[in-house]
């Protein structure tokens, strides 16, 4: 197989992007004052989160719904819900 | 609330909607809500579905459903960085009917599920997230989305390895990482012929590896490979506390994974179709919420049903089997018209007469036996180094095998005292 990069994969999956809703939100304060691992920039499978100008944001487009950053992170930074009824990844095959 | 109902099961997944099928085949109102748009759209398997259980609920429900391929050859694969040793089982007893195992794409099998729950007279409402369970008086009484409420006697949980409704309701707690495990999996598309050509077999039977050691970097967990008809299912599950505490990335072991000597060849020629990943609840016993309160049941990955003994990796069947329990108690408290946890409570006496919770019990020592270090870094390195010594002719005399071992042994500092108390942990607890 051709390697493929991260985002060349998830381009490759179903998605009805529910623009204008995000389904998760970092807590800035919380994220930055508390956490030391920030276990949801490595642990992410699909890569959701990085680091920008010292804030953890999220890129939840790509997301696919597995709650491992949420059951990672070891602060109450992340708000993370599934998203609207309908909306997010939709697996074909799964 | 306006609109009331026998049943409103949460999350169309197996459990929800084997649960949805019994039910209405007995005449109850059911309603199964799912949030994707179609039962299966945000399902993703690691595993392989022994479907036995099904076919009490549906017979041969393999000649009508989506299944891929009935797993007749079982591999487990010892892997270090650039070697594999393999135990590799076939049997022409997995060709029988009724079959042992199915490979499965959940967004199709799911799918037709639920379309036989709805065929039987359950309706499905897609599209719908469910925010919150509806308490009054300590007593669940209904489920609202947004701003509809729906009411009824039993609400069944069935919302997945996630399931915010049990921890809002107190049913759970936080989790535990160390309860957990990532699922990272792509399916790759191959031609049938390819497959068939590739994996020695012939027709519809299928291969399901499970795969130790270089497979996660040493990570508690597995590596798994199964065969689908024109299609691969390959994949990771490694323990979230591991990961955290190693800082692994899930995306970057599975391409090492993909890339392995042993693994690259299977998958070769072969076109990603999907990317997904999913959680896995591998706490057993530990990590089990309550399973039920007044007017509702827990059920699937909520209830954290699973099994992992290195061997097999259940959670399908697992689920089906706490479907049907559910459903039987739902038919015991309508029959007295009494949905509380004296009479509800009966679907916790049959998940432990059934296999259901009897398996989580004979596996309870399962989870703590794959935390077991040695098993991802110490063996796959022993027994590559073992073959090695064996088959590698240098032009030097060779040894006899027992002091092969015991150098094999040394080279992957491993004490024969470890060797002994691994061996037998795994007797107990396998």
């Amino acid at each position: 197989m051709n390697r493929m990069s991260l985002p060349e994969k998830l381009a490759v999956n179903k998605y009805e992007l529910d623009e204008g809703h995000p389904h998760i939100e970092v807590k800035a304060e919380i994220c930055n004052a508390i956490c030391k691992t920030k276990a949801c920039l490595f642990v992410c499978p699909v890569g959701v989160y990085s680091e920008q100008e010292g804030k953890v944001v999220a890129d939840w487009a790509g997301c696919v719904e597995c709650g491992t950053c949420k059951a990672a992170c070891p602060t109450e930074a992340l708000v993370w819900e599934y998203p609207r009824g309908g909306f997010g990844i939709i697996y074909r095959y799964g | 609330m306006e609109e009331k109902f026998d049943v409103i099961i949460v999350g169309a997944g197996l459990a929800g909607s084997a649960a949805a099928y019994k039910l209405a085949k007995e005449g109850l109102e059911v309603v199964l809500v799912e949030r994707g748009p179609y039962p299966g759209s945000k399902n993703l398997s690691g595993g392989v579905l022994y479907g036995r259980v099904l076919e009490k609920l549906i017979p041969e429900y393999w000649k009508e459903a989506p299944v891929e391929r009935y797993i007749t050859n079982q591999i487990i694969s010892f892997m270090s960085e650039n070697a594999s040793f393999n135990i590799d089982f076939r049997s022409q007893v997995f060709n029988e009917q009724p079959y042992n195992a199915f490979s499965v794409l959940r967004g199709k099998f799911d799918r037709w599920l639920g379309e036989q729950a709805e065929q039987a007279g359950a309706m499905l409402v897609p599209g719908i997230k469910v925010d919150r369970v509806i308490v009054e008086n300590g007593r669940a009484v209904g489920i609202a989305a947004g701003d509809e409420e729906m009411g009824a006697d039993v609400i069944i949980l069935a919302d997945g390895a996630n399931s915010f409704l049990a921890q809002q309701l107190g049913l759970r707690g936080r989790f535990n990482p160390a309860h957990l495990a990532v699922g990272v999996k792509e399916l790759i598309g191959l031609p049938r012929e390819t497959i068939e050509e590739r994996f020695r077999l012939s027709g519809n039977e299928g291969v399901a590896y499970g795969l130790v050691g270089f497979a996660t970097r040493g990570v508690a967990g597995g590596g798994f490979l199964y065969t689908n008809q024109e299609s691969i299912s390959i994949g990771l599950v490694m323990h979230l506390d591991e990961l955290i505490e190693t800082g692994l990335r899930p995306a970057e072991v599975i391409e090492d994974f993909l890339a392995h000597p042993s693994i690259a060849p299977l998958i070769r020629g072969g076109k990603l179709l999907e990317y997904g990943a999913h959680l896995v609840p591998e706490g057993g016993l530990a990590m089990m919420p309550r399973l039920y309160m007044d007017g509702l049941l827990v059920v699937g990955d909520a209830a954290g049903l699973s099994v992992n003994n290195g061997f097999v990796v259940r959670g399908m069947d697992l689920a089906i089997g706490s479907g049907i329990a559910a459903a039987e108690a739902v038919l015991e408290a309508k029959k007295k018209n009494d949905f509380s946890v004296q009479t509800l409570g009966v679907y916790q006496r049959l998940m432990a007469e059934s296999f259901v919770l009897k398996d989580m019990q004979t596996y309870a020592g399962a989870p703590d036996f794959m935390k077991n270090e040695r098993l991802y870094k110490v063996y796959p390195e022993f027994l590559a180094s073992l073959m090695t010594a064996i088959y590698q002719h240098e032009g030097v005399p060779k040894q006899h095998l027992l002091p092969m071992v015991m150098q094999s042994l040394k080279n992957s500092h491993l004490s024969l005292l470890a060797l002994a108390q691994d061996g037998l942990k795994g007797v107990r607890s396998l």
